[in-house]
């Protein structure tokens, strides 16, 4: 499955996190994180995780995390890329 | 006779500063100050080099000190507090020489021992008369206490007051005597009112603060402190503010009657004192526009220097008849030690402030904070900075648990009497725990080779030291 | 033992990682008026997560999901199901058919996930006239029903009249309700009240819901949770007058006598249950907290 529109979930509040998907050729994955140093591993399985569950092939995936735990990452990924059609 | 000279200039000139002197700023001006950078300025123009900067507090409207340190005009910066402006850059390893930090106590207290050496001391002054006689708790940028500036007028070998309200002398109600001062400066402004003073603190309103605080209060009331005679302090914190409400509303409910309030003052602990839950208040600094208007009308609001406030220079200090602090934490680790110069990332943006003078002096030193923090615990294995040590820490305060530290057979029936008190006391090494079940173990951060900066404990000697973020 | 319910907006994450904390018997975690029609679907899947992944310690979750006039309401039950909440709260039930939507809806996922029958408990919101007309049959609508629970806000503007701190308007609905539960022998919540700030007002408003016979209340604001749970529980008088009951019983079995009376009154059925109930209660308030040494 590819992303096929852009969308957006999530919010820039403290322990929320903000993302973006878009149409790519590949998948991409960019995070951005306040507790990059932290847990920028932990960020990108949370990633990773839902993308493979929701069989996201291709698309670009941008995370602007403002400390936001798994649950609320892989909720924010898994609505964005519903939002986008990507999901099947 | 008049101390009056014509500009910051001439006072400069007057007082016989040299290249590698050290002067000296006090922060009550906070973030509206304009004094520092203006002073800076004038000695950037006339060329003078490595100076040592000590301010008692460094404010985010304070980065202009950055080009001052580029330029070599400041090699060596000494302070109790960083914003997180100047810390940033301090931590990418902006200086050669490590910043020194202190606290509100211990650098009064050193430069009064004659270990902290100030040639001239520039301190603000919202009203003055021309012979030096100076106050805050009056004229346009009124800041109420200026109980840092003591120290620095006491003891430095020049004293430079500068003010944007001069008044015909004497000055009524003055808080420094001329005695100390060489000479006067008038300038236009000497602050943004808006950033010396907020209009009034509010307590939060968010529902995990609202618990803690609550937490907190209880904690006091089942240590059996609460009783007459009481003394207390807090910060300007949400959370810490909301306990305090929540600890009056028990006084009075209760009808006890404490002995006094200290530190920096909001309306709510002005609140406290008109409400009769104190005898008295001790202000070495005003953080609200409520707490300027008190101290100047009500005699029981008093001024205190930071000597008395917190020094151990002094005979004897107000924290040590302290009976509660609450203090907020960016970091605390198993030994109950407590970071607040660091965030998680190894940056500065804080400092010690009064946190371990009123720690070691009061009684009970609550430490409030919530467990995790956009996803990083509050209790950490070792913390990147040790500002307050923990054998001077008793209880730490969180949403999901309460740790009472019981190193070395102290606070034990502190302990027992929470429990009795059906409080959820934990052990710390639990809080951690909990804090990774919730959001994750966090990869530890590593810090750079250099040392940026050297912590002093209130007594002078070496606490810690900060390394340069990678 | 549910005292005090809280509601928890279903779209903040800093709130839902600290909804267990605010010292509610009952968390309810909303989909409905806290979100907006834009966030229903980013609401759902982060409830769905949290209920995965927070433990939820020591307190009851229930999920308020969308009306069944709207196109959500399935949808959030289809995420929220299979992670076992204890109750659905269905909002704006007008009469027994809407339980009996809802409930038919929970039973098929229930069997899709391998739940017992009725795992997940119902607590319709009632907060129409029609609704509060009909209390009795939704009250009995079906064997999930455990409570049903007053939505004063709604109902108001239902009535045509403003609501107030002293509850005139809602007098009627609220002694209905708790007539109509306490026939279907299920428990009944009142609404919440509304001023945050009136800490006063909450301890009288919750003291009168508790002398028409609520079992409990709602609450919007974490502040109000400490009164609630306060004035819905037992007094210490009732609590040693309990478990004096209960040791006369106990004494009267060993003895073999069949009437025993306790301070010249006697000791009957209703007594016991009651006294049972204040047990229950008391073992129960410091549920969220074990002694850890």
């Amino acid at each position: 499955m590819k992303i096929a529109a852009n969308a957006v979930a999530g919010t820039l509040e403290s322990s929320d996190v903000y993302v973006t998907v878009e149409p790519a050729q590949e998948l991409e994955i960019e995070i951005q994180s306040v507790v990059y140093n932290q847990f920028a591993d932990q960020i990108k399985e949370s990633v990773m995780e839902v993308l493979q569950e929701l069989q996201v092939e291709s698309g670009k995936v941008t995370i602007n995390d403002k400390g936001a735990i798994d649950c609320v990452i892989k909720a924010r990924v898994e609505t964005a890329v519903r939002r986008a059609g990507g999901a099947k | 006779m008049s101390k009056l000279v014509a500009s910051i200039q001439e006072a400069i000139k007057q007082c016989g500063l040299q290249d590698g002197m050290t002067i000296s700023f006090h922060h009550h001006m906070r973030n509206g100050d304009y004094v520092l950078n203006m002073v800076m300025e004038v000695i950037a123009q006339m060329g003078y080099k490595n100076l040592t900067v000590n301010a008692s507090s460094v404010f985010d409207v304070h980065e202009p000190l950055i080009g001052h340190i580029k330029n070599g005009v400041v090699t060596n910066l000494e302070c109790n507090y960083m914003g997180g402006k100047v810390g940033k850059a301090i931590s990418q390893g902006l200086m050669e020489n490590p910043v020194i930090f202190r606290s509100h106590g211990g650098r009064a207290s050193d430069m009064e021992k004659g270990t902290s050496v100030i040639d001239i001391a520039f301190i603000a002054a919202p009203t003055a008369d021309d012979m030096g006689n100076c106050t805050g708790k009056y004229g346009p940028s009124a800041c109420g206490s200026i109980g840092y500036a003591f120290a620095d007028a006491m003891n430095a070998k020049k004293v430079v007051v500068i003010t944007d309200n001069l008044v015909a002398y004497p000055l009524v109600d003055f808080s420094i005597p001329e005695v100390y001062v060489d000479c006067v400066v008038a300038v236009e402004q000497i602050g943004n009112p808006a950033g010396i003073v907020s209009g009034t603190t509010k307590i939060t309103r968010d529902p995990v603060g609202l618990k803690m605080a609550d937490y907190a209060a209880k904690v006091i009331e089942a240590s059996g402190l609460l009783k007459d005679g009481f003394s207390f302090q807090t910060g300007a914190g949400g959370a810490t503010l909301a306990a305090a409400k929540y600890i009056k509303e028990m006084m009075v409910a209760k009808g006890i009657q404490g002995s006094f309030g200290m530190g920096g003052i909001t309306a709510y602990m002005v609140d406290m004192l008109e409400s009769g839950c104190f005898k008295a208040l001790l202000d070495v600094q005003c953080f609200d526009l409520d707490a300027v208007k008190s101290i100047r009308s009500n005699p029981k609001h008093m001024e205190v220097s930071a000597t008395q406030y917190a020094g151990v220079s002094g005979k004897s200090a107000g924290v040590d008849s302290l009976d509660v602090v609450l203090l907020g934490a960016t970091q605390v680790d198993l030994d109950f030690n407590v970071n607040v110069h660091t965030d998680s990332n190894g940056y500065i943006m804080g400092g010690s402030g009064g946190h371990c003078d009123t720690a070691a002096g009061s009684k009970l030193a609550i430490i409030i904070a919530p467990l995790t923090r956009a996803r990083l615990p509050l209790v950490v294995e070792h913390c990147l900075c040790v500002s307050t040590p923990g054998k001077t820490v008793d209880v730490v305060v969180t949403q999901r648990g309460i740790a009472v530290n019981t190193a070395g057979g102290k606070n034990v029936e502190l302990k027992q009497k929470l429990k009795e008190a059906k409080l959820p006391v934990v052990e710390i090494s639990e809080l951690k725990k909990m804090a990774e079940e919730i959001a994750g173990v966090p990869k530890p951060v590593k810090m750079g080779e250099k040392v940026v900066a050297k912590v002093l404990y209130r007594d002078g000697t070496l606490l810690d030291t900060i390394y340069s973020v990678k | 033992m549910r005292r005090s319910m809280l509601f928890i907006p279903g779209n903040t994450p800093n709130l839902l990682m600290n909804a267990d904390v605010l010292g509610a018997d009952s968390i309810i975690l909303d989909l409905e008026d806290a979100v907006s029609p834009a966030e229903k679907d980013s609401a759902r899947v982060l409830v769905r997560n949290a209920l995965k992944s927070l433990q939820y310690k020591g307190c009851e979750v229930i999920i308020r999901i969308n009306p069944v006039e709207t196109e959500y309401w399935t949808k959030d039950l289809d995420e929220i199901i299979p992670l076992k909440p204890n109750m659905i709260m269905p909002p704006k039930v007008n009469g027994a058919q809407d339980v009996k939507t809802v409930s038919e809806y929970i039973g098929k996922l229930e069997e899709k996930c391998g739940f017992p029958k009725n795992t997940v408990k119902l607590i319709p919101l009632l907060e129409t006239t029609l609704g509060i007309e009909n209390a009795f049959q939704i009250a009995g609508a079906d064997e999930r029903v455990a409570a049903i629970f007053l939505g004063g806000e709604d109902l108001t503007a239902d009535l045509r009249c403003k609501r107030t701190k002293e509850g005139n308007e809602i007098f009627y609905a609220r002694s209905r309700m708790v007539c109509a539960a306490r026939a279907c022998g299920i428990d009944v919540y009142d609404t919440p009240f509304t001023d945050v700030d009136d800490i006063e007002g909450l301890y009288e408003d919750a003291r009168f819901a508790k002398s028409l016979g609520f079992s409990g209340k709602a609450s919007i604001s974490p502040r109000h949770v400490e009164g609630i749970n306060e004035v819905f529980s037992p007094t210490q008088a009732e609590i040693d007058y309990a478990h004096e009951v209960m040791e006369t019983i106990r004494i009267a079995k060993e003895q073999g006598k069949g009437v025993v009376s306790l301070r010249g009154k006697m000791i009957d059925a209703p007594i016991v249950e009651r006294a049972r109930q204040v047990i229950e209660m008391e073992k129960a308030m410091f549920g969220g907290l074990e002694d850890n040494e």
